[in-house]
């Protein structure tokens, strides 16, 4: 209201009586006018409602004794005990250490793969060939996890899987990989990577595509090598896409894909693979402690949000154009 | 491509090292699936003390009929199948219509709507809440449960909003002269010109609903309504310790590497028959949405 300063009091009660219904006025004129488009909004917004904001309301239970009979409302209050309990708990404290320590690694070795395979396809002259072997990189990412812990057990089962196989025959002692705690990270990170590295590829491969070609053309005529154009022309093109996805898997750290962590890992290996959403998944869904889980659930949903809002500023700040 | 002639032998060993190199990454994109249709036709003694690497041991189909013949396998099949369409045509109704209200310049408090979509993106309740919200809702161990609570994401409702604020004004014009309302020009101005859009989020949708599990775990009890994904996981895990495979060399024909491979092998199958639409496709979904995921 910052424009009724110069108005006369008499104006500026006129306006404060009338905004209110000003307003109801031009909701209800919109609404006369436009009613199939809020038509058209409302299952959204009912569903976004009923199943994605009401359990934001159901949050809290983390700071709740919650009882199944009483009901979210229903349950008393108890404040941050069950954050006090998480924090002195070191099974928690274990989660979250796997948590980065898996993501760290996923990312380290993971956000590097992709590009070298843009920068590989984007080299290749046969389109035939190069097509083909596109297509069979993209195609684990369209499998579902369930699939990949299947092949990930047959694989390196100690008795009957192919790498076992090779191990024995090399003369070594064959190794039980899926109960071994210091392995449960390589084979994990492995096969997300394996599951992922291609498709991920398509993203810098579009952003190759976008260069220009003048450039490579001037480049051909001063006596630049593929070698050359690669590093100098490609990757420096590609260089913001590639600064916008680092600060995209940096904001999404924390989301570790738990659902393929519960069907690899087991009690032998809670040490090294158990990540926060599978602690929530244990505590809470097997084991009925409801509220102490969602406590733990609103700590990583709070830590997970304020990385990506801080992931998108820098990004806003750097590139202009935000992520959303 | 002539213009090869023109690079140098240096030129020459770079491209031929780079089709290596690439020939060694799709070489190992794709053996673990020849292994595991390697082991699902070899025998399941053969398989179980691990003498299957390229090709299948002592042929044989009995893994495949054991698994075709189990009934909970082609139940799972059946809920899997119900899963995707029911699913993917519940998203539809509701993205289409919503995405296009939201790209609507005349709707009022835009911005708000937008960030409400928006919003769920960056933050969610967690497993806890979802679960609670479900089991008060009335919705745990149901076909609905499954088709409703999954139907709406805040990614495809944006990609598709994107694509509908990208259509010139002018193509509605001439609708909007002959007297069409909002629904008739959405459905015969918008939804032609979005087709590619809207076979991206089918897609999307379609990957999604064929490959989840964890809900379908959690939220389904009764095992005949449970999805192919969720028997997957029971076979995988639990099946090795079931009485009929835990003393597998007595079985010669089949053992349990076999059955779960050849069930890991049925349930690839529609994917890859599916597969090259979505490669049609998902290429120009990425485009659509940018880096916005």
């Amino acid at each position: 209201m910052s424009t009724s300063i110069d108005k006369s009091e008499h104006a500026q009660a006129d306006d404060y009586l009338n905004a209110p219904q000003g307003r109801v006025a031009k909701v209800i004129e919109h609404l006369k006018r436009d009613w199939q488009i809020y038509l058209m909004l409302l299952p959204t917004v009912i569903w976004l409602i009923v199943f994605l904001y009401k359990p934001m309301y159901g949050l809290q239970v983390a700071f709740k004794d919650y009882s199944v009979f009483r009901g979210v409302a229903g349950s008393p209050w108890i404040g941050f005990e069950h954050f006090e309990t998480l924090f002195s708990n070191d099974q928690f404290i274990r989660a979250i250490k796997n948590t980065f320590i898996i993501s760290f690694y996923t990312l380290l070795i993971g956000f590097p793969m992709p590009i070298f395979l843009a920068l590989m396809f984007n080299e290749v002259i046969n389109q035939t060939f190069k097509k083909t072997a596109q297509t069979i990189v993209y195609l684990p990412h369209f499998i579902s996890s369930v699939i990949i812990a299947g092949i990930v057990i047959a694989g390196f089962s100690p008795s009957s899987g192919v790498v076992n196989t090779f191990i024995t025959y090399l003369g070594f002692e064959p190794i039980y990989f899926l109960t071994k705690p210091e392995w449960f990270r390589p084979i994990f990170i492995g096969s997300t990577i394996w599951q992922e590295a291609g498709f991920q590829s398509i993203v810098y491969l579009a952003a190759i595509a976008g260069v220009s070609p003048t450039l490579y053309e001037s480049a051909v005529v001063d006596g630049a090598s593929r070698w050359q154009m690669m590093w100098k022309i490609t990757l420096p093109s590609i260089l913001p896409t590639i600064l916008i996805m680092l600060i995209i898997r940096i904001g999404n750290l924390l989301e570790v894909s738990f659902e393929m962590i519960i069907l690899l890992y087991q009690p032998a290996t809670y040490e090294t693979a158990d990540v926060v959403n599978t602690f929530i998944y244990r505590q809470g869904l097997l084991g009925g402690q409801y509220d102490l889980a969602a406590a733990a659930g609103l700590f990583n949903a709070v830590v997970a949000f304020i990385m990506v809002m801080t992931a998108n500023t820098i990004s806003r700040r750097y590139s202009n154009t935000s992520i959303w | 491509m002539n213009t090869t002639n023109l690079y140098s032998r240096g030129d020459k060993m770079f491209v031929i090292l780079n089709m290596f190199l690439i020939s060694i990454f799709t070489i190992s994109a794709l053996y673990p699936f020849i292994y595991i249709t390697a082991v699902s036709f070899s025998s399941g003694f053969q398989a179980a003390a691990g003498n299957v690497v390229f090709a299948p041991v002592e042929a044989t189909l009995a893994a495949y009929k054991y698994a075709l013949s189990e009934p909970r396998f082609w139940i799972s099949y059946k809920n899997t199948f119900i899963y995707t369409i029911g699913g993917t045509l519940m998203s539809l109704a509701f993205i289409i219509p919503g995405a296009y209200a939201l790209s609507r310049k005349n709707l009022y408090g835009r911005r708000f709507w937008n960030l409400l979509v928006a919003f769920t993106m960056w933050f969610n309740a967690g497993l806890i809440p979802f679960f609670l919200n479900m089991r008060d809702l009335g919705l745990l161990d149901s076909y609905f449960g499954i088709i409703i609570g999954f139907a709406v994401n805040g990614f495809n409702i944006i990609l598709l909003r994107n694509f509908f604020e990208a259509v010139p004004q002018s193509f509605e014009e001439a609708a909007r002269m002959d007297g069409a309302n909002e629904f008739q020009i959405l459905w015969k101005v918008y939804m032609p010109l979005a087709k590619p859009a809207i076979a991206t989020v089918a897609l999307f949708c379609i990957v999604s609903r064929w490959n989840g599990f964890f809900w379908a775990m959690i939220l389904l009890q009764d095992r005949d309504k449970v999805p192919l994904q969720v028997y997957l996981r029971h076979v995988i895990t639990e099946l090795q310790d079931t009485e009929e495979f835990s003393s597998t060399l007595l079985n010669a024909a089949y053992s349990f590497e076999t059955v779960s491979s050849a069930i890991i092998v049925c349930s690839i199958i529609p994917v890859l028959i599916f597969y090259p639409f979505l490669q049609k496709y998902f290429n120009k979904g990425i485009m659509l949405g940018g880096v916005k995921e």
